[in-house]
């Protein structure tokens, strides 16, 4: 005789570690979606959307990419407007969207948009979309999970003292409290739907950069009986990610083992390398959208088997080129300043122009394999639409492929390798 | 200097003998007994197109963010370069450089290129046209470039399109009086000059532009100098612009009376599906226009009974596709509602479905035309088109009705 208790709780998601190599963990999350049998690989992302659709891609381009994750992101800020439009349609935003064979998992924000601060209470939340702010408490958070359905979501949360220069302790302190309070209330809604109880909660881990607080809020949401936990809070640009990871380590250290951690806002390979390192699972890839935006394709090498020589060969010397020219830039891309980072090229810069080479040589990828830099260069200059689309592409596909890389290199035990050659390329 | 006329040259004249030995590219598979409408086959470099033929034209060697797949997969065998944009940016040495246009933008199928005359109208306050050529002034940097029927002829030699279109003299079909004929004869002279200069024969097949805008004598004198060269295929210019739709397909119907039956009738510049389904009526074989691409851009998706602007409110919560009937992968996969949303949003995803379901539209609706005509039932279809469009046959646009009339077709 089959007990239902046993029988539920080997069909509930599962977390299994192949093992564990200088804190990184590989492994496998194994009874996903309502159908329960979808695996995630970890470390591993998630696939990016705006509005429950990849950048730039439909159906059939996402389609020719190789290696996109079994779990799509989508926002909350992009989709709370469609609540009502959601609620009639009944069937989830899984198959409103188009993708109903995949993963979601709903954010509250988009990692690429700013958040501006001033719009959390001790009731409510605010989220930015396209037409503007929406004021959520958490029994209108919960009724809008109700209606997308997703595989697991972000927990109504405030993560505003990351946006703020230099938040008081009072307010990390109050992040941290209001975070818990919206979390029991969260589930305590939750228990009484049997449609939310189909979702994973996914817990929020903030408390600023108070070790303190950390500890605590990290602590407190352990108890609680949360699906996985996001390390939120330590997005910024690449010095204040060096002086939060200890804070990282700390707060890893107090979650269970068998649920997954992850971060958002951190994208960099060589970030992510080090947050893998604290006990990071899972990632976002909004990283190659923006070098996407920018005109930029990655060309970072993660090949850690071949030798230096192969590699500068692989990406054509370019990487040497880029230190002759000075082409650190700051750009304005939509509210974002981002700067170009030494792990992609800048096909709008005019050597492209009669370069017939693939973006990066051997990429696999459907840009790569059917297009040249010369060719995107034109699109860029005459603004073309299809820039985007086969930019996004490649960057997706290489970005996809360096994840996988770290798998290997921690199966193979060739993370040193894999480090090594990361942090030669970070400038 | 004195402005002189200059007598109409017979450089490229054929004799009678050459023009029927003149390789002919089109095979003719059926015709309509009752109008003029024709199905065929065109043989090309890239490949074999089935005609009539609607192209979406990809103006800067990229058809608006869809990729070269899935314009392929959607069945297109020919689309549109446009020679002014691409011998600016990039230019043709570097096009050469890539193999041509096609290796530039890995189009495995047929491209027709058009020799920048349009832009003659588009820019026309950007140009000024003299015997030798057109002068354009950049608007952003001020520098010049002149377009002569020899250099257009030569960025298309190196773009190496199937199909060059010859450098005319294009006046808004709204402009009258003196200048009108001017630029007829003046067309003729280019085309002789485009001839003369054309590098690859063999290899691409050069068209002559039919002018005389809305003028029925100098469209017969047009007609009947053009029809003298030894050109593979004919195009209808100087028309789809401003002019009376009546005034249109006066011209259109003049022109294929007079065109040799057995060569292609490219009717520049046509895309609306009513004047699509008119016009092969008239006897005309190949289209390109902007129109549905764009119109995808701008939200609109094109449907049997017109059009749905899916950005209105009214699509927030409709749940079926564009439409049931169509077989595109946006049709397939995605509901008017979500098509809704993703409008809204900034993700440029929504107008590569517009315009991946806007080209299957055209394409489609050629499709059908063509099977009426083999199956030889045109008449029949022409009257199904409209009573979908219109509500009823009779319902038809007035001008519409005309024309179709003059070939034999009645509505209702």
């Amino acid at each position: 005789i089959v007990c239902w208790q046993d029988l539920e709780e080997s069909l509930r998601m599962k977390l299994s570690l192949t093992k564990v190599v200088n804190g990184c963990r590989l492994g496998k999350i194994k009874n996903l979606g309502k159908t329960r049998d979808h695996t995630m690989d970890i470390p591993g992302c998630l696939l990016y959307t705006k509005t429950g659709s990849a950048p730039h891609l439909t159906h059939h381009t996402l389609r020719n990419i190789h290696g996109v994750p079994a779990m799509a992101q989508l926002t909350l800020s992009s989709l709370a407007e469609q609540h009502e439009v959601l609620t009639e349609y009944k069937e989830g935003v899984g198959k409103f969207i188009g993708m109903p064979e995949s993963l979601l998992y709903c954010s509250l924000h988009d990692p690429v948009s700013p958040c501006p601060a001033g719009y959390v209470t001790n009731k409510s939340v605010s989220v930015w979309s396209v037409a503007g702010r929406m004021e959520m408490t958490v029994s209108k958070f919960m009724a809008i999970q109700q209606a997308l359905q997703p595989d697991w979501f972000q927990c109504l949360s405030d993560g505003e003292v990351s946006c703020k220069e230099a938040a008081s302790i009072k307010r990390v302190r109050k992040s941290v409290d209001r975070s818990l309070l919206f979390l029991d209330n969260c589930l305590r809604l939750q228990e009484e739907s049997e449609v939310l109880q189909k979702s994973v909660i996914i817990g929020v881990i903030e408390g600023g950069d108070v070790m303190e607080e950390r500890l605590r809020s990290a602590r407190e949401t352990a108890k609680r009986p949360v699906g996985g936990f996001l390390l939120d809070g330590f997005q910024g640009n690449p010095t204040t990610l060096e002086t939060r990871l200890c804070l990282l380590s700390s707060v890893t250290a107090e979650l269970p083992e068998d649920k997954p951690r992850l971060i958002s806002g951190i994208g960099r390979p060589d970030e992510v390398l080090k947050c893998i390192e604290r006990g990071v699972d899972l990632f976002e890839s909004f990283f190659p959208y923006q070098v996407t935006e920018r005109g930029g394709a990655l060309t970072f090498s993660f090949d850690y088997q071949l030798n230096t020589e192969e590699i500068l060969l692989q990406q054509n010397g370019t990487q040497e080129e880029i230190k002759c020219v000075d082409q650190i830039k700051k750009m304005e891309i939509t509210g974002c300043n981002q700067e170009i980072t030494s792990f992609e090229i800048n096909l709008k810069e005019k050597m492209y122009q009669e370069d017939f080479n693939p973006l990066v040589r051997g990429c696999s990828c459907y840009c790569c394999k059917n297009h040249t830099r010369a060719y995107i260069h034109h699109l860029l200059v005459t603004n073309e639409l299809l820039a985007g689309v086969l930019l996004m592409m490649h960057n997706f596909e290489h970005y996809f492929g360096f994840f996988h890389s770290i798998r290997e290199a921690l199966k193979n035990d060739k993370l040193a390798q894999l480090k090594e050659l990361i942090h030669r390329q970070a400038s | 200097m004195a402005h002189v006329v200059p007598t109409v040259k017979m450089a490229g004249v054929a004799t009678q003998a050459s023009l029927e030995s003149a390789p002919r590219i089109m095979r003719l598979v059926a015709e309509c007994s009752r109008s003029r409408a024709r199905a065929g086959e065109l043989r090309l470099p890239h490949g074999t197109v089935a005609t009539p033929v609607f192209m979406p034209v990809g103006t800067q060697a990229t058809m608006k963010g869809i990729t070269t797949e899935q314009l392929d997969a959607l069945g297109c065998r020919i689309c549109l370069g446009n020679t002014y944009h691409l011998g600016l940016r990039p230019g043709p040495e570097l096009i050469q450089k890539a193999n041509g246009l096609h290796g530039f933008m890995n189009w495995p199928h047929n491209l027709l290129t058009d020799s920048g005359g349009f832009q003659m109208v588009s820019l026309v306050s950007l140009s000024e046209v003299t015997e030798e050529g057109v002068r354009f002034r950049s608007p952003y940097d001020g520098s010049e470039t002149l377009l002569s029927p020899e250099k257009s002829v030569q960025i298309q030699n190196a773009l190496g399109s199937d199909i060059i279109m010859q450098l005319d003299d294009v006046v808004s079909s709204t402009v009258t009086g003196p200048r009108v004929e001017e630029a007829m004869y003046r067309s003729i002279r280019w085309l002789d000059r485009c001839i003369a200069a054309h590098q690859q024969p063999d290899k691409q097949n050069l068209f002559a532009i039919i002018q005389g805008g809305l003028d029925a004598d100098l469209r017969a004198t047009c007609l009947e100098e053009m029809t003298k060269r030894d050109v593979p295929g004919f195009a209808i210019g100087g028309l789809s612009g401003g002019e009376s739709k009546s005034q249109f397909w006066r011209m259109v119907a003049l022109s294929t009376s007079r065109l040799p039956k057995d060569k292609p009738r490219y009717l520049m510049g046509v895309g609306y599906a009513t004047d699509l389904v008119v016009c092969v009526a008239l006897g005309c074989d190949m289209f390109d226009c902007v129109f549905p691409t764009r119109t995808a851009r701008f939200g609109s998706a094109l449907v049997p009974t017109g059009n749905l602007q899916l950005r209105r409110k009214v699509f927030e919560k409709d749940f079926g596709p564009i439409n049931p009937e169509c077989t595109c992968p946006t049709c397939q996969k995605h509901s008017r509602a979500f098509l809704h949303a993703l409008l809204h949003s900034d993700n440029t995803a929504a107008l590569h479905h517009l315009t991946v379901h806007n080209i299957a539209y055209q394409l489609q609706l050629m499709s059908a035309v063509r099977t009426s005509i083999v199956e030889k039932r045109f008449p029949d279809f022409v009257r199904d088109f409209m009573g979908t469009m219109y509500g009823d046959p009779t319902l038809c646009p007035t001008w519409a009705t005309d024309a179709l009339a003059s070939v034999g077709i009645t509505l209702g």
